[in-house]
């Protein structure tokens, strides 16, 4: 038998609300444990229960962890969107399904392989409750799963263990229902089959953890104190992450009492207004949205970027536009965070890919807001934020303090003779602040939204205006210099490729398939928007760049060539933006598409 | 414009509070506001007040929204920084900035338009969340930056300059302050300093939110016949109810009430307010009652003033929070920051 090992694509079709997304976890987390890089996505409804969710499995030795066209094997457990998931799976793959009742003569497709397990009849003698049969139908396809992919089955049993310590009585049956499952799978079906996983050694010192927690964790490792939120797919799970890591780590020993103040908000214009009323006071504060609440808080970004008030918001992208689709990734609100508020106001901007930069920028956009008093905008998407990703574990230096940026404190005020809250005497568009309540006579000004001199007086003098506006310019410069720099991977070659966020994920993939069908090019990965001199050149180095994004109108690319005037022709979108993560197929074959075009040179035609 | 400074100097017999400071210590810049605007009035009664309780000046934090009322920051304590927001959001950034550092005295300016109109979402909310700040409302009735239209606290039935006649039920925000469980409540009168000063220093020293809703006729927009956010209006039509007196630790009671009026409530700081019953029915420490009169005397054409409910006992909301006795500002890495090893321990548990 010609056995193909550690890549295949997995497909649990399920019904959300039903207890599936354990045993799905488990399934990855098991591979994951064997050393066996692969990646996990909940592709789930707008609903609480009842409606149909995915689940769907990479496995990749290769290391792979975007998405893949193409079901191997596909879990059809849900009886509403059996037909579609049928004709989901892959010529050759295989259709697993509870054949309690024989599958319709209609549904039957001679080029795939079934696998039908009667797990309902199999249920019925050994759980008397019905809700307990339900429940462990779950854990019964894991078990079958288990046996026909070859997963080691005292990993899962060990992971049934942990998962149920303190509630012992539960272990015992999980295990029965993964043995009757697995016993199952070995004896009448002809498992393990030609797909199977075997250990390996991919995964390293690898950690795997949502993007949205790994955010928490590093605005509690950036030293943010308050937190202002409001509920909204697929953000939630940042903000309660934050709260769940805080009662870990910033509660007083001696008093039990807190380090951190949380406030669900009424609404998403009052979480950023709690932020920015909490930097302004002196506290680190950030909030966690999506697109909908950055279009509700606008206006007050517009406050932050002209008082100068640093604030962190953390935008979870989906779907848009409106309510759009609120349980999809995207990546498209690059142009309404950039330029949110009214009149001549932008906005830094930083893409995580990762989990490590997700707690990296956690911290980092904390010291950023404080360095250029400004909000700074965290773009990640739902695809990161709210699936578990291998990662690189996270790090810290003990040695680094945070970057408060340039704030007076009252010693130096007494050292000054003049304060002007607005006056660049740095020559890098940032003034010094002070905090309210630090000196009884020096140092006190109004922050504002209207227009003010450099010491912070209301004034309309359209010298002062412009002068002022032109210094917010320079600050932006200033900026460019301390964002994050892009990751650039070059081997000199004509073409580029520019790309950003989740995107990272089917990128080498793309870039790998490409490369056999002859296309060569460098890659950029833009991790900050204002676009420094390292992106800029990278975009002159090359004849022809595609822009790789998850969106419609291609956002990046009109930033790009809004900010830089770059040449429009030069700049090719590659766009993906029905609501899955983007799979390396996509890319690859956009990218191939032009070449066809364009009529390209592909290297195996140059060397003729 | 630029603002205009006032000048330095002051009389030499200028009384000094307790910590040595005269009045003049505690004011801002000139206002730009029109001659004879009430707001002017209550940025003066904010002056008085934080003067005699002899707070230093610089430790406010001032907050407002958009409007003229959300101006009049500018035109009190000088030396305490401020922070003119976006219209009708002042609760939501001082619960931010009262968050940051709870020692700070927070005193949030609004206006009708600020608080009854686009910000009523978040004038609620704040009262929920029990802010230590002392809210205060100039409510004039009417949109003075745009000209006169009328706001939402207008009462139905009254006329704009132009004659033009409110249609619509107006907003009371003391009714629902009270109902939204504010743990001090009060209504005045911008031209009657006598009652708003103590009512202001009483709001003050509160632990948890305050409000006041202070009405301050408008002279350009609303200070005509037909208005009932006029001085004239107002002057006949308040009704007293209950005036406070704070009297500070280690001072003399000078006032004297007749007997049975009089009730004293112990503050947080230990000063005591003295309660002054005009109606000698009517009892400041219940809400549902205090709801009913006030709405009551409402339908009859009164304003009702002074100092409406107290819970001198409800709390704010760092008590709710349960958050460390240093500002959460003051904090520094080593007690924010979980370090290195703590950060292995979360890796190894996610492998």
């Amino acid at each position: 038998m010609n056995v193909i090992y550690n890549d295949l694509v997995i497909r649990f079709a399920n019904v959300n609300g039903s207890g599936s997304a354990s045993a799905n976890g488990m399934f990855t987390k098991a591979l994951f444990r064997m050393g066996i890089p692969v990646s996990g996505r909940n592709i789930f409804p707008s609903n609480i229960q009842g409606l149909p969710t995915w689940y769907e499995v990479r496995v990749s030795e290769r290391g792979y962890l975007g998405r893949r066209e193409g079901v191997d094997i596909m879990v059809a457990m849900n009886a509403e969107t059996f037909v579609e998931d049928v004709k989901s799976v892959k010529s050759g793959g295989y259709l697993f399904y509870d054949n309690t009742k024989p599958l319709e003569r209609s549904l039957k497709r001679e080029d795939i392989n079934e696998i039908g397990i009667p797990i309902a009849a199999l249920m019925l003698p050994e759980f008397s409750d019905p809700k307990q049969r339900s429940l462990f139908k779950n854990i019964t396809y894991l078990g079958a799963l288990a046996g026909l992919l070859n997963i080691e089955f005292d990993v899962i049993t060990g992971m049934v263990s942990t998962q149920y310590k303190g509630k012992d009585a539960l272990i015992q049956p999980n295990i029965r229902a993964l043995e009757i499952g697995r016993d199952y799978a070995l004896e009448y079906l002809d498992g393990p089959l030609p797909l199977q996983v075997r250990r390996c050694d991919q995964v390293g010192d690898r950690i795997m953890i949502e993007g949205n927690a790994a955010a928490g964790l590093g605005a509690i490792y950036g030293g943010a104190t308050v937190c202002g939120w409001y509920p909204i797919t697929p953000s939630t799970s940042l903000a309660e992450a934050f709260e769940r890591y805080a009662n870990q780590f910033r509660v007083e020993d001696k008093t039990g009492q807190k380090k951190f103040a949380i406030m669900q908000a009424e609404d998403e214009l009052a979480s950023i207004g709690i932020v920015i009323g909490a930097a302004w006071n002196g506290a680190r504060a950030f909030t966690a949205t999506s697109g909908p609440g950055i279009s509700l808080m606008s206006e007050f970004l517009g406050l932050a970027y002209f008082a100068e008030i640093p604030a962190v918001v953390w935008d979870i992208q989906r779907a848009g536009p409106s309510t759009g689709m609120p349980t999809r990734t995207q990546q498209c609100d690059l142009i309404s965070s950039a330029y949110a508020s009214h009149g001549d106001t932008k906005h830094p901007l930083l893409f995580p890919s990762n989990p490590k930069e997700c707690f990296e920028f956690g911290a980092l956009s904390l010291d950023l807001a404080d360095r250029l008093q400004t909000p700074i905008l965290v773009m990640s998407d739902l695809e990161l934020g709210m699936n578990d990703f291998l990662s690189e574990p996270f790090e810290w230096d003990d040695n680094r303090s945070y970057d408060r940026g340039k704030v007076l404190d009252a010693e130096d005020l007494d050292k000054l003779d003049v304060f002007g809250r607005y006056l660049d005497v740095d020559g890098d568009g940032i003034g010094y602040r002070t905090l309210p309540g630090t000196h009884p006579e020096k140092g006190a000004f109004f922050t504002r939204g209207t227009s003010r001199d450099e010491f912070a007086a209301y004034t309309e003098s359209p010298d002062a205006y412009q002068k002022n506006m032109e210094r917010l310019l320079s600050k932006w410069e200033t900026a460019k210099t301390i964002l994050p720099d892009p990751e650039i991977l070059s081997s000199k070659q004509k073409v580029g490729v520019l790309y950003f966020g989740t995107t990272a994920y089917p990128m080498p993939e793309a870039q790998d398939s490409l490369r056999r069908e002859g296309i060569s090019f460098d890659l950029c990965r833009i991790r900050a928007f204002p676009f420094n001199g390292e992106v800029v050149s990278f975009v002159n180095d090359h004849e022809v760049v595609f822009v790789v994004e998850q969106n419609r109108d291609a956002q990046m690319r009109t930033l790009l060539i809004n900010e830089e005037d770059f040449e429009p022709a030069k700049l090719i979108s590659v766009l993906y933006y029905a609501g899955l993560s983007m799979s390396a197929d996509v890319i690859q074959k956009q990218i191939s598409d032009h070449y066809e075009a364009k009529k390209l040179p592909r290297l195996s035609e140059v060397s003729k | 414009m630029t603002f205009v400074l006032k000048p330095k100097t002051h009389h030499p017999r200028l009384p000094l509070n307790e910590i040595g400071l005269t009045r003049r210590d505690y004011e801002g810049s000139v206002s730009t506001l029109c001659a004879g605007c009430g707001h002017d009035s209550v940025s003066a009664a904010i002056v008085q007040a934080c003067s005699e309780l002899s707070i230093p000046p610089h430790r406010f934090a001032k907050v407002s929204g958009i409007g003229c009322s959300s101006k009049t920051p500018s035109y009190f304590l000088n030396k305490s920084h401020g922070l003119n927001s976006v219209h009708g959001r002042m609760p939501s950034v001082m619960t931010g900035a009262n968050l940051a550092n709870k020692e700070l005295f927070c005193v949030g300016v609004s206006g009708d338009g600020d608080s009854a109109s686009i910000g009523l979402g978040q004038f609620a909310h704040i009262v929920r969340r029990r802010i230590n700040m002392l809210y205060l409302v100039d409510n004039n009735g009417t949109y003075g930056l745009t000209k006169g239209q009328f706001s939402a606290t207008n009462d139905k039935g009254s006329t704009s300059k132009k004659g033009l006649l409110n249609l619509y039920e107006p907003i009371d925000l003391v009714s629902m302050a009270l109902q939204l469980g504010a743990s001090f409540v009060g209504r005045s009168f911008s031209g009657d300093k006598a009652q708003l000063v103590p009512l202001l220093k009483a709001g003050l020293k509160h632990k948890g939110i305050a409000f006041i809703d202070v009405i301050s006729p408008c002279v350009a927009f609303n200070n005509h016949v037909g208005s009932t956010k006029s001085y004239e209006f107002i002057r006949e039509h308040s009704q007293d109810v209950v005036n406070a007196d704070l009297v500070l630790p280690n001072s003399e009671i000078t006032v004297e009430y007749e007997e049975g009026t009089s009730t004293q409530v112990p503050m947080p700081d230990g000063s005591l307010l003295n309660l002054h019953k005009i109606d000698a029915d009517y009892d400041p420490h219940d809400r549902v009652g205090a709801l009913n009169y006030v709405q009551r005397r409402q339908e009859q054409g009164e304003v009702v003033t002074g100092l409406l409910y107290i819970d001198p006992e409800a709390g704010d909301c760092h008590e709710v929070l349960d958050t460390v006795a240093q500002p959460l500002n003051a904090l520094n890495e080593a007690e924010l920051c979980p370090g290195a090893l703590a950060l292995d321990q979360i890796n190894q548990s996610l492998r």
